[in-house]
């Protein structure tokens, strides 16, 4: 357990998720083996039980999100672990932990994508299937973590802000911060705030229902339950995650990143300030909902603004869609399995500011 | 027989059910109730857990506590609950086609860990919620809204793959046998272990429309003459068999369930 000196550890991204499950009392682990995210299965087996905890191993990732959602309801906190392929198969429960206000965690290694891709290689392209990838109209939580510290408190605020909006909070990492080891400090009994949930199951289900979870198929009771549903995550936005900043409020060039793109672009703030150049970093700790206004507000004052992300362009369309004018919005992506460097990304910020005047 | 309050477990407000005319699906479920007031539960003790389909609308009609998950997945639901709940007595209400099609995988898997729940299959021969389909579970020859010259598929019977399986009791019989059912029901529940009871059931606007049985009544009387007792189908020819559905007791023993296993292999001395 915690100590009452913070201790520091020597983790993977993966073994700090698993850590903050159990600072943040997780004590039901269901899951199904999956590159990148096996290791968090596996610790789970060895670590859980030895805090009164339970892994269980179940037929598939449906099974898995299932049993989740299941534990959740009987009282203990809960979560899986899984990696493109697998969250696929979730993405129907999820729906349902959204409808039936279940807490979980699920957390999503970023794998090279679609299908089975390369199993071990990382992407950054499950940002629309996070958000969207569960049918009908919903609103449900997305962390980004950048590296094993962030790992580590995330995973525990994501199980707090799951207890306290009562809905499925994804986080969503990748395959290198997965299996890079850093430097973690663990938070000490004192730091660890956790909200408490429930035992009792009473009645539940995935049907719209009525404030006493009888279903129903009234239009008005259907509109006031999705509306509740989406506003109750929307409308405390406040209380989730802040991205980031770094380097001067008005700059030349402003990216935005998140994961292990967003470490490289920090490496390249630190080399464009050597050169003397206006540079800034917005690395995104929540991915939805999308943080819209802070965007807005702190891309208007950038000259131009560059998403760095390891995919076609998924968050570059929402940075867009905050009403930042199109032209000043571009995107170093990369869809080739590896990763961005961050002379990459100063090789784009030169060209951009040579071009600028 | 004195029917004992079993009223007390049913959300009477929130009736006229769903359910048409002449469906077994009430006579399911007021047979479980009635099992439940013989044993008495106190309401915060059990749990009826159900999927997606007619049947499954069961929860919506009792007063205690009760979980509707996603179609096909009620068992890998209970599996988590029964582990964060082990106290809590849980059966599951679901159809053919949730528990057969959809659904196999985890039933399989339920049983094979042999958690500790009851599992009553409302088995009206097809798909009743969405039309009138057939399910892994109808009848060859059958005639249903996606086999309209009758099915080619074989069927399956559920039971005997909950037997390989692994579960420590598996019955069959039918809403016509009502005895039989609610001492079925009430064995299954008091099993540790899990148990499962194949009910077939009618429904006779499509499955009974379709292949020309006729109306509810005519329905329970096919079930009657299409049901023999195990013994005596043991005793046909696999020919004469296809006629029928066996009717009794297939399975009871005493297998450690999987919580208990799981906490016994945690202390092995005890
Ligand atoms: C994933 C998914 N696929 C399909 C459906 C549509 N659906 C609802 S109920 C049902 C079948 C119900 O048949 P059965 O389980 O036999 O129950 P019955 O309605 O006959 O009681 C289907 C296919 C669904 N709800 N979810
Ligand atoms: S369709 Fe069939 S199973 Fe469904 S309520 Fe009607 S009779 Fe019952």
């Amino acid at each position: 357990m915690t100590e009452e000196k913070n201790k520091v550890q020597f983790l993977s991204g993966n073994e700090a998720c698993v850590w903050a499950g159990i600072h943040a009392k997780a004590r039901f682990f269901a899951g199904y083996p999956i590159s990148p995210a096996t290791e968090i299965a596996e610790m789970c087996a060895q670590e859980l039980p030895k805090h009164g905890g339970f892994y269980i191993q179940m037929e598939d990732e449906i099974g898995s999100i299932a049993a989740v959602i299941g534990a959740s309801l009987g009282g203990l906190r809960a979560f899986t672990a899984t990696s493109g392929p697998g969250l696929a198969l979730m993405q129907e429960n999820i729906g349902y932990a959204a409808m039936a206000e279940v807490p979980c965690v699920i957390i999503n290694v970023q794998r090279f994508g679609p299908s089975t891709g390369i199993a071990t290689k990382p992407a950054q392209s499950d940002v629309m299937t996070t958000r969207w990838g569960t049918p009908g109209d919903h609103s449900l939580i997305v962390l980004v973590p950048s590296g094993g510290q962030e790992c580590y408190d995330l995973t525990i605020a994501a199980f707090n802000l799951a207890e306290l909006f009562r809905t499925p909070v994804i986080v969503l990492t990748d395959a290198v911060i997965a299996h890079l080891r850093e430097k973690v400090t663990f938070k000490t009994k004192e730091e660890l705030f956790l909200i408490n949930g429930d035992k009792r199951v009473l009645r539940v289900t995935g049907l719209v229902h009525d404030n006493f979870g009888y279903s129903s198929d009234v239009p008005e009771v259907a509109e006031k339950l999705i509306t509740r549903l989406a506003q109750k995550i929307e409308g405390y936005q406040a209380l989730l995650p802040r991205p980031r900043f770094y380097g001067p409020e008005r700059p030349e060039v402003l990216i935005i990143s998140f994961g292990i793109s967003a470490r490289a672009a920090r490496q390249a703030v630190y080399l464009a300030e050597q050169e003397d150049l206006a540079v800034s970093l917005l690395e995104l700790q929540t991915l939805w909902p999308f943080p819209e206004e802070k965007i807005r507000k702190i891309g208007a004052k950038a000259k131009t603004v560059l998403v760095a992300e390891l995919n076609r362009g998924q968050v570059q369309r929402e940075v867009r869609a905050c009403g930042i004018s199109p032209e000043k919005v571009r995107g170093i992506n990369k869809i080739d399995s590896t990763v961005i460097t961050p002379s990459e990304i100063l090789n784009e910020i030169l060209t951009i500011i040579k071009k600028n005047n | 027989m004195v029917i004992p309050d079993y009223k007390k477990y049913l959300a009477g407000e929130r009736l006229p059910h769903i359910w048409c005319a002449g469906c077994g699906n009430g006579v399911i479920l007021k047979a479980l109730l009635i099992v439940l007031a013989e044993l008495n539960f106190k309401h915060e003790e059990i749990l009826l857990a159900t999927g997606i389909g007619c049947i499954c609308r069961a929860g919506d009609y009792v007063s205690f506590q009760r979980f509707q998950g996603t179609h096909g997945r009620t068992l890998a639901f209970v599996t988590g609950l029964k582990i964060a709940r082990p106290d809590l007595k849980v059966f599951c209400l679901i159809g053919d086609g949730d528990c057969a099609a959809i659904g196999m995988g985890h039933l399989i898997h339920a049983a094979r860990r042999n958690l500790d729940v009851a599992v009553l299959v409302a088995n009206n021969l097809n798909y009743g919620m969405t039309g009138g389909q057939f399910s892994p579970l109808t009848p060859s020859k059958s005639l249903t809204s996606t086999s309209r010259t009758g099915k080619t598929e074989t069927p399956l019977d559920i039971c005997r793959l909950a037997e390989a399986a692994g579960a420590n009791y598996v019955a069959r019989t039918s809403v016509f046998h009502h005895g039989e059912l609610r001492k079925f029901i009430r064995e299954a529940i008091s099993k540790k272990g899990f148990s499962l009871v194949e009910i077939l059931t009618p429904c006779p606007t499509y499955y009974g429309r379709y292949n020309k049985i006729g109306g509810p009544g005519e329905m329970l009387t096919w079930f009657r003459d299409k049901t023999v007792p195990l013994n005596k189908y043991l005793q046909m020819n696999p020919e004469e068999q296809k006629d029928y559905f066996w009717r009794g007791k297939l399975v009871e023993r005493d297998t450690l369930d999987f919580y208990t296993q799981g906490e016994k292999m945690k202390r092995p001395d005890d």
